[in-house]
């Protein structure tokens, strides 16, 4: 195997007193598709902004495509492509001028770089948006012609700081897809998501980031292993019935509202069939149930073991 | 990687991004041309008839001060094109697109260089509207080619270094709206200066701060080229504020270009 797309050892990162990434360590292979996984705040656009060159690190050894960014960023920017969280299009130009615009600084001459933002708007089905500005694009239309610019100079290493944020389910499918062709035609990516689907359908590993720390890394059926299956949240009317239930239900955990209770379960129709069957059987009533199945949220309780963990901060 | 190699077809392709930009949004180059051009109107017609009489000289009145105006009126076109640069730049930080450009293999500064010169050419082309409708309402300029010549350096030189300054401005700025705001300083300048009434009829405090403040000595060499007045020293302070301006204005702004990110 040649040396690894990403290499990255013991990086941090601060602004003052807080530390954002506390000794990262990671690989990423060539022609693969990296997935970092965490909540708001984990420190996921910090590490996208630092591999880009865009903020320097504080500490560790970093290599992408074959160079160091602290020592030769421009050579690392020349085999990269970033598309950010935010979208990074000019509004005032139309699609079209957008992609000739990454041709030309990608110095691949007039004609060629016109070219390229046509082949381009076909392959992204943007070629009747082409002629118009920017501003009037939809959320999907927008991400897909960010997507588009960054692939102009036919970059190697890919950065895609959640390409799928509220974008709605149809445009999520086929961003997985284009993401997806990518990795087949060789190039590496790296992307960071908050959804366990995303990582889940994507990615060949999964890093868990969690407060500037990597919690667990592996594939997505690795991970899987660490996550308990999903559970049934029941709930009673009368708090006789709960601690009937209780006792019934030997791996039930109470719920902090003293009303109701969660069964670990794999959500299927057998176990929730002997699960009905067992309430019946001791006349107890449920008001209400509902079933979860596994989430980043359980990721994060798990491996972290905190309960009152946030998703959003 | 040696992207300086690059430094003039960047800054060519960012000019062009600017020039198209400008076309699409030409609401904001119209009102900053159309700016200064109600100020002249307003002046002349309105204000020039009795402070013209006051500046004396010839047979005074209005047509008196338009002459005392108009390279007043310029500078202020200029200040307004500085506005303006300094809303695109902040306009510019907002979007995500030059985070990217920051992640591109580019040479860096042609982001600024692009705005600049795009500024630059506006504020010239402002000037020019300026002077031809100045000239239209009685505007009469006894310059020679070599003093016309001289004007148009020394306002492009101005031109340059407001701009480099705006776009300072526009980096520090943390939002479109402030950026819009903190420029608008340059535009009453002239007003604390020679650009509407003589200095000497001012309070001396005000006085004071009108004779070593930039727009004056501008104001004075412009008037001195384009309609034979003395200008002394001026000539030398005027050059002095451009380069210095421009200087500080470019370090500062590259500065601020290096360190912030998109916000």
């Amino acid at each position: 195997m040649t040396e690894p797309a990403i290499t990255v050892t013991g990086l941090r990162k601060a602004y003052g007193d807080k530390v954002v990434l506390d000794g990262i360590d990671l690989r990423v292979d060539r022609g693969t598709i990296f997935s970092l996984l965490g909540p708001n705040g984990a420190g996921k656009t910090t590490m996208v902004k630092i591999l880009s060159t865009l903020i320097p690190a504080d500490g560790g050894e970093l290599r992408i495509a074959g160079h160091d960014p602290a020592r030769d960023a421009d050579a690392v920017r020349a085999a990269i492509g970033v598309t950010g969280q935010y979208s990074a299009v000019d509004n005032l130009l139309t699609g079209r001028e957008n992609l000739a615009l990454m041709g030309d600084l990608h110095h691949l001459g007039r004609a060629a770089s016109r070219r390229r933002a046509d082949e381009l708007l076909e392959r992204f089905d943007l070629v009747e948006a082409g002629r118009k500005p920017a501003s009037t694009y939809s959320g999907g239309m927008r991400r897909r012609l960010d997507l588009a610019m960054t692939l102009v100079g036919n970059p190697a290493v890919i950065f895609l700081d959640e390409p799928t944020t509220g974008l709605d389910p149809r445009s999520r499918r086929t961003m997985w897809r284009t993401i997806r062709d990518l990795a087949a035609a060789g190039v590496t990516i790296f992307l960071t998501t908050q959804y366990l689907e995303e990582a889940d359908q994507l990615a060949d590993r999964i890093a868990l980031l969690d407060d500037g720390r990597l919690i667990a890394e592996g594939t997505a059926d690795e991970l899987k292993r660490l996550i308990p299956g999903g559970h049934i949240l029941l709930r009673f009317a009368d708090p006789a019935a709960v601690s009937t239930a209780v006792h019934a239900l030997a791996d039930a955990a109470l719920g902090e509202d003293g009303l109701s209770l969660r069964v670990p379960s794999d959500g299927g129709v057998r176990s929730m069939r002997d699960l009905f069957a067992r309430l019946d059987d001791l006349s107890i009533d449920v008001a209400e149930m509902s079933v979860h199945t596994p989430d980043l949220d359980d990721v994060f309780l798990t491996l972290t073991g905190r309960r009152d963990k946030e998703p959003q901060r | 990687m040696n992207t300086v190699a690059h430094s003039l077809t960047d800054s060519t392709t960012m000019l062009r991004r600017q020039f198209r930009r400008m076309l699409r949004y030409p609401s904001m180059t119209l009102m900053l041309v159309g700016m200064p051009v109600v100020f002249l109107l307003l002046f002349v017609y309105v204000f020039g008839g009795t402070l013209g009489n006051g500046i004396g000289g010839g047979s005074g009145g209005r047509g008196a001060y338009v002459d005392y105006v108009a390279p007043g009126i310029i500078l202020m076109a200029m200040a307004a094109a500085a506005q303006g640069t300094a809303i695109s730049v902040a306009m510019d930080m907002t979007e995500g697109i030059v985070d990217r450009f920051r992640t591109m293999a580019i040479w860096r500064p042609s982001v600024l260089t692009g705005h600049v010169i795009a500024s630059v050419v506006q504020a010239l082309l402002g000037i020019v509207v300026v002077i031809g409708v100045a000239l239209a309402i009685g505007f009469r300029p006894d310059a020679s080619v070599i003093e016309w010549l001289a004007a148009a350096g020394l306002v492009t030189g101005f031109a340059l270094a407001l701009t480099w300054l705006s776009v300072g401005l526009g980096l520090a700025a943390k939002t479109v709206e402030s950026a819009s705001n903190s420029p608008m300083i340059l535009m009453l300048l002239p007003f604390f200066g020679s650009g509407f009434v003589p200095t000497d009829t001012m309070p001396t405090a005000l006085r004071w701060f009108a004779e070593y403040q930039p727009f004056t000595p501008l104001t004075e060499t412009l008037r001195g080229l384009l309609m034979g007045d003395r200008i002394g020293d001026s000539g030398v302070q005027a050059v002095a504020w451009c380069v210095g301006i421009t200087v500080s204005g470019y370090v500062w702004s590259k500065y601020r270009f290096n360190r912030a990110t998109t916000r």
